[in-house]
C-alpha cells in the first residue's frame, strides 16, 4: 500500500502526521497552563489539591505526547533532530529539565518522606508550566524566523586533523538561547503560555465540581484570553507578511520570497480551511464560555481544544509543504532543512508508515478512556473517597 | 572547521551513562512488579477476596512512586540522542529512529493510559475493565522495552541496512532483520527477565521484613508466594538468555568477550575463568594488559561455551589487536586502513560526482562498498590502537559477579519458595536476612550487566562503523560538563526523595 507512494508523498504524509502529534501537544500542554493557574485559582491547600488531581489524571498523556512527538519526528526528519537538538542545546536541555521535575511532581507532592517538601514541587509545576510552554512556543517560532546553523555532511570524511568532524554546526555560542531575543518568538511563545492557561480554565470549568473556583475561572478567562489574542495576532500578523524561505523544487536551492507563508495559505486551500475553522473555534470556545456561561462553559475546553489543534497543525503544514524550508537557517540559506532534504528513506517511511495505521486505535483508546474515567464532575468531597490522590 | 575535543567526547560519555544508569535503576522494578500486581489482582478477580485487592493496591502504590521517576529519567536519554550524539542521529538515524517512534506510539501510550485506570478507576470502571487495564500496563511497560532493546541490540551487531552515499549515512533495507536480530533477541529477553527477577526479589525482601517485623504476615508470606514463584522461573530463564547473550557476543563481538574473560592470547579449548583476581601489567604496550594474581579455571569449557564445542578457537585480546593470520583475523592496523581506504573512496566518489566524473565515481565506489565493513576503525588512523580496546578489569568483575549473583538468586527463590509453601518462611531468619540484603544485590547485577554490554563494547556506537569519537554534537566540553553536574544533581535528589517516600509508604503496611 504505502511502497508505492514516491518518496515525496512519503515525505508529506509524515510531515502531516509530525504536524498533527505538535497539534495535539499543543492542546495537551493545558495541562502546563493549568499548573500556572494553582495558586491564583486554588487559595486554600483543599483548593489546592482538587486543581492537582485534575491535572494529575492527565498530566501524562502530555507526556507521553511529547515523547512521542520527538520519536516521530526522529524517525521521519532525522537530520532535524540532529540539527536542532544538538545545536539548539540549552533551549532544549531547558525544556527537558521542566518536564523531568514535572513527572515526579504530581506522584511526590503529598506524599509523607519526601525531604525537598510539598512546596518544592508546586514550584517544580509552575515552572514547568511556564518553561514549558513558553519554551516550545519559542522553538516552534525559529520554524518561520529561522536559526544560524550550517549542514555539512561531507565533513564526516575530514580526518585533515586528529579530531573529529561534526555534520551540523550551529553559529554562536548561545546554543539557541538566542532564539528569545527575537520578539517574534517570544510573542509565539507567549501566546502558546496564555493559550495553554485558556485552555487549563475551560478544562476546569468542564471538570470541577466547586462554587468559589468556578467564580475565579470565569473571571481569569478574559485576563488570560486577551494577552493571547495580543500575542497570537502579532505572530500571525508578522507572519502573513513577512519574507519565507522558499525551496526551488528542481534544484533545491532555497531563496527568500516575500510573502512566502501568505502564498502557502493561497496555495493550499485546505491548509487555509484549517486554519480558519481553528481560529475561529479557538475564539468561540472562549467567547461562548464567557458570555453564555450558565449554558456553554462546560463545553468550551472541546471547542477551543480542537481549534488549537486545527490551528497548530495547519500552522505547522504551512512551515513545511509548498517548498518551503521548515527548519531555515539564517546563516547559510543553503543549509536549511526542508522536508525532502532531512527526511528517512523510502524504506523506513514505508515501514513507519504502517506502524501510523495504528494511531487511530490508540486515539480511540484515549478517548475511551478518557470517556470512562471522566463521567462525574470533581468536588473536594469525593476526592476524601478516592484511594490514590496526588 | 569544526573540530572535536576529546573532553568533549568524554563528558559526552558521561553524560549518557549516568542518565542511563540513573534510569535504570527504576525500569527493572517497572518490568516486573507490573506482571507481579497483575498476577495478584487477576487472584483478587478469581476468588473475589478483598485481601488479595489490599495486597494489590499495596504493591500499586509501590509501582505508582517508581513509575514516576522512571519516566523522569528516561525522557532525557530518548532526547540526548540528539543533544549529544547529533551525528550518530544523522548517521543510523534511518533506523534507530524507527524503534523509538514504534515505541512510543505502540508501547508509552498504552501504559499512560491504562495506568490512569489502574490507579484511579477502582471505583469508576468494572471488575473486569480494571483487570484489564493493569494487565495492558504491563504488557505496555514491556512492549517498551523491546523496541529499546531493538535499538540496542542494533548497535551491537548492525544489520538489515546498507551505506546511501548519496546521503551520508546508512539506510534500513530490511526491517525484519533489525527486529529479530539475534543479538536483540537475547538482549530483550535477558533484560525482561531481569527484571522479573529484580522485581520478585524486590517484593520477596519487603516482605521478609514485614516478617521479621511480624507485622502483616498473611499479606507478606502472600506476596512472597507469587513473587518466588515467578521469579524462580524468571531466574531460570536469565541463566537461559544469559547463556545465549554470551555466545552471540562471541560471535559478533569478540573483543568484548575476550575482555570478559581476560583472555589475552587465543587458544583452542579455551578454559573458562571461573574465579580470577586480576593486576596490570606495566610491561605491554598501551598499559591495558592485564594478568592474573589468582586463578580458578575450568579446562575447555570457554570454547564449549562460546562455540559449542570444546576445541574451538576462541580469539585473545592479543590476536583481536595485532592479527592472528592463521585463524583469519585481520589486524587492527589492517582493519584502520581499510578504514581509512573506506572515507577516502567516498570523498573521492563524492568529489568525482559533483566534477561529473561518472566512471572515477563508480570506481570510488566500489572500492568504498569493499572496506565499508571496516568503516569506523578509519577514524583511528594516526592513533593508537590500543584506544579500541575496552576496560579490561570492569568487563571482567562486573560479568562475573552478575553471573555469581545470578546463581545466588536462583537458590535463594528455590529456598523462599520451598520454605513459605511448607508455611516455615517466618522462622528461619536467616533466610529473611538473606531475602532483604538481596534487594541491593539485585539492583548491583542488574546494573553490572549493562556495564559488560556498555562497556564491553567501546569504543563503538556501532560496531566496527561508528566510534564514540565520531558521533557526537559539536557542543563546548564546559557545556556539557554543566548539564552533566545538573543532572546528577537533581536526579539524585529525587532519588532521595523517592527512597524516603518508598520507605514511609511500606511502613505503613497493607492495612492502611
Ligand atoms: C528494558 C527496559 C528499558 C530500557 C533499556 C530503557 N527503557 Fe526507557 N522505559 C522503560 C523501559 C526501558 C519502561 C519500563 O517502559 C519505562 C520506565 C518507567 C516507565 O514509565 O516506562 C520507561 C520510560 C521511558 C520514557 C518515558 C515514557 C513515558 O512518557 O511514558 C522514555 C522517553 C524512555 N523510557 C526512553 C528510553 C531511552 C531513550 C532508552 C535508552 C537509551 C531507554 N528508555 C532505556
Ligand atoms: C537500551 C537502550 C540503550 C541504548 C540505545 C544505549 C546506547 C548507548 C549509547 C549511544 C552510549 C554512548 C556511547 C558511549 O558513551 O560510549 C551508551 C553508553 C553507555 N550506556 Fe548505554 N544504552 C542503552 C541503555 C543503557 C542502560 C539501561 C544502561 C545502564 C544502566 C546503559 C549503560 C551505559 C553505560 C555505562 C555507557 C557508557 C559506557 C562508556 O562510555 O564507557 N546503557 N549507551
Ligand atoms: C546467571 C547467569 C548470567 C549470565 C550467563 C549472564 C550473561 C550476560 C551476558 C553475556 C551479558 C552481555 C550481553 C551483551 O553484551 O550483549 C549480559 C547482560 C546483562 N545481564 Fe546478565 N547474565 C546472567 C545473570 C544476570 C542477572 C542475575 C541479572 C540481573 C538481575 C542480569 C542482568 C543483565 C542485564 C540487565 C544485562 C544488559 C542487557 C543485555 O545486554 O542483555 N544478568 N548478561
Amino acid at each position: 500500500m504505502f511502497e508505492s507512494l514516491s518518496l515525496l508523498s512519503l515525505q508529506e504524509y509524515w510531515w502531516l502526521i509530525v504536524s498533527l502529534l505538535g497539534a495535539l501537544l499543543v492542546f495537551l500542554m493545558f495541562v502546563q497552563g493549568g499548573q500556572t493557574l494553582i495558586y491564583s485559582l486554588g487559595k486554600t491547600e483543599e483548593e489546592r489539591t482538587l486543581l492537582v488531581n485534575l491535572l494529575g489524571r492527565k498530566w501524562e498523556l502530555t507526556f507521553t505526547t511529547l515523547v512521542t512527538f520527538g520519536g516521530a519526528f526522529f524517525a521521519s526528519f532525522p537530520l532535524f533532530y540532529s540539527t536542532s537538538f544538538g545545536g539548539a542545546y540549552w533551549v532544549w536541555m531547558a525544556i527537558l529539565i521542566a518536564f523531568v521535575i514535572q513527572a515526579v511532581s504530581y506522584e511526590y507532592r503529598k506524599k509523607p518522606g519526601n525531604f525537598l517538601g510539598q512546596k518544592t514541587f508546586e514550584i517544580f509545576l509552575v515552572l514547568n508550566g511556564l518553561l514549558g510552554t513558553l519554551l516550545l512556543g519559542t522553538a516552534v517560532a525559529t520554524f518561520f524566523t529561522g536559526s544560524a546553523f550550517s549542514v555539512n555532511k561531507m565533513n564526516l570524511l575530514d580526518l585533515t586533523s586528529g579530531n573529529m568532524p561534526i555534520i551540523s554546526e550551529w553559529k554562536g555560542p548561545a546554543h539557541g538561547l538566542e532564539a528569545a531575543l527575537n520578539p517574534i518568538n517570544l510573542s509565539l511563545g507567549l501566546a502558546v503560555f496564555f493559550l495553554a492557561r485558556v485552555l487549563a480554565i475551560l478544562y476546569f470549568m468542564n471538570r470541577v465540581n466547586h462554587a468559589v473556583i468556578m467564580e475565579r475561572l470565569k473571571k481569569q478567562l478574559l485576563h488570560n484570553a486577551v494577552p493571547f489574542l495580543v500575542f497570537f495576532l502579532v505572530f500571525a500578523g508578522w507572519l502573513l507578511f513577512s519574507n519565507g524561505f522558499a525551496v526551488d523544487p528542481k534544484t533545491g536551492i532555497v531563496s527568500m520570497e516575500p510573502y512566502k507563508y501568505l502564498h502557502n495559505l493561497l496555495a493550499l486551500p485546505v491548509v487555509a480551511i484549517l486554519f480558519v475553522l481553528g481560529v475561529a473555534a479557538v475564539l468561540l470556545g472562549i467567547i461562548r464560555s464567557a458570555f453564555c456561561f450558565e449554558k456553554c462553559h462546560t463545553k468550551g475546553i472541546w471547542l477551543s481544544g480542537t481549534g488549537t489543534v486545527l490551528t497548530v497543525w495547519s500552522l505547522l503544514l504551512l512551515a513545511g509543504y509548498n517548498h518551503t524550508a521548515y527548519y531555515p537557517s539564517t546563516y547559510d540559506l543553503q543549509s536549511s532543512l526542508t522536508i525532502e532534504n532531512s527526511s528517512s528513506s523510502h524504506y523506513t517511511l514505508t515501514a513507519m508508515s504502517y506502524v501510523s495505521l495504528l494511531v487511530p486505535f490508540v486515539l480511540a483508546y484515549i478517548w475511551y478512556v478518557w470517556r470512562a474515567m471522566d463521567k462525574k464532575k470533581i468536588s473536594t468531597e469525593e476526592l476524601k473517597s478516592e484511594s490514590h490522590v496526588y | 572547521m569544526n573540530h572535536i575535543d576529546f573532553s568533549l567526547v568524554d563528558w559526552s560519555r558521561a553524560q549518557f551513562a549516568l542518565t542511563a544508569c540513573y534510569h535504570w535503576l527504576f525500569v527493572p522494578l517497572t518490568l516486573g512488579l507490573s506482571f507481579i500486581i497483575a498476577f495478584m489482582e487477576t487472584i483478587y478477580v478469581k476468588t473475589g477476596n478483598e485481601e488479595w485487592k489490599r495486597l494489590t493496591k499495596f504493591w500499586m502504590t509501590v509501582f505508582g512512586i517508581n513509575f514516576a521517576i522512571g519516566i523522569a529519567t528516561g525522557l532525557i536519554l530518548e532526547f540526548e540522542f540528539g543533544t549529544n550524539w547529533s551525528n550518530y542521529s544523522w548517521f543510523v538515524g534511518d533506523i534507530f529512529g524507527a524503534p523509538l517512534a514504534i515505541e512510543g506510539i505502540m508501547a508509552f501510550f498504552l501504559e499512560t493510559t491504562f495506568i490512569a485506570v489502574m490507579f484511579f478507576g477502582w471505583n469508576k470502571v468494572g471488575k473486569k475493565f480494571h483487570l484489564l487495564s493493569t494487565w495492558l500496563v504491563a504488557i505496555g511497560s514491556n512492549l517498551s522495552a523491546l523496541w529499546i532493546l531493538v535499538a540496542n541490540g542494533w548497535m551491537q551487531l548492525p544489520g538489515g541496512m546498507k551505506f546511501n552515499p548519496d546521503t551520508a549515512r546508512n539506510e534500513m533495507v530490511n526491517f525484519w532483520q533489525v527486529l529479530f536480530s539475534p543479538v536483540a533477541i537475547n538482549k530483550f529477553l535477558h533484560t525482561v527477565s531481569s527484571g522479573y527477577v529484580l522485581a520478585s526479589l524486590f517484593v520477596i525482601g519487603v516482605s521478609a521484613w514485614f516478617l521479621l517485623k511480624k507485622r502483616d504476615m498473611i499479606y507478606a508470606k502472600r506476596s512472597i508466594i507469587v513473587a518466588a514463584s515467578f521469579g524462580l522461573l524468571a531466574s531460570v530463564f536469565i541463566m537461559l538468555t544469559g547463556d545465549g547473550s554470551a555466545r552471540a557476543v562471541a560471535h559478533h563481538q569478540p573483543m568484548k568477550f575476550a575482555a570478559m574473560e581476560n583472555l589475552y592470547v587465543g587458544q583452542q579449548n579455551a578454559p573458562l575463568a571461573a574465579f580470577g583476581i586480576l593486576k596490570a601489567d606495566p610491561s605491554a604496550p598501551g598499559h591495558k594488559k592485564m594478568d592474573f594474581r589468582y586463578l580458578v579455571e575450568i579446562p575447555d569449557v570457554l570454547s564449549y561455551m562460546a562455540f559449542l564445542n570444546p576445541n574451538a578457537y576462541v580469539p585473545g585480546i592479543y590476536d583481536l589487536v595485532h592479527g592472528n593470520p592463521a585463524h583469519g583475523i585481520p589486524s587492527y592496523n589492517e582493519r584502520i586502513a581499510k578504514g581509512l581506504t573506506a572515507i577516502n573512496s567516498l570523498a573521492a566518489y563524492k568529489r568525482a560526482r559533483l566534477a561529473g566524473k561518472d566512471s572515477l565515481a563508480a570506481a570510488s565506489l566500489t572500492t568504498f562498498e569493499a572496506n565499508y565493513s571496516n568503516f569506523g576503525y578509519g577514524y583511528y588512523a594516526n592513533r593508537d590502537v590500543h584506544e579500541l580496546i575496552p576496560s579490561i578489569a570492569t568487563s571482567f568483575y562486573s560479568f562475573r559477579i552478575m553471573v555469581f549473583l545470578g546463581l545466588h538468586f536462583f537458590a535463594l527463590l528455590l529456598v523462599v519458595l520451598i520454605l513459605t509453601v511448607k508455611n516455615k518462611i517466618e522462622t528461619k531468619k536467616i533466610i529473611l536476612y538473606t531475602a532483604l540484603w538481596t534487594i541491593p544485590l539485585a539492583y548491583i547485577a542488574s546494573m553490572l550487566g549493562w556495564i559488560v554490554a556498555e562497556v564491553g563494547r567501546q569504543p563503538w556506537v556501532i560496531q566496527d562503523i561508528l566510534p564514540t569519537i565520531a558521533a557526537v554534537s559539536q557542543l563546548k566540553a564546559s557545556s556539557v560538563q554543566l548539564t552533566f553536574w545538573v543532572f546528577a544533581l537533581f536526579f539524585t535528589a529525587l532519588l532521595i526523595a523517592e527512597i524516603g517516600i518508598m520507605l514511609k509508604q511500606i511502613n505503613k503496611g497493607f492495612n492502611a
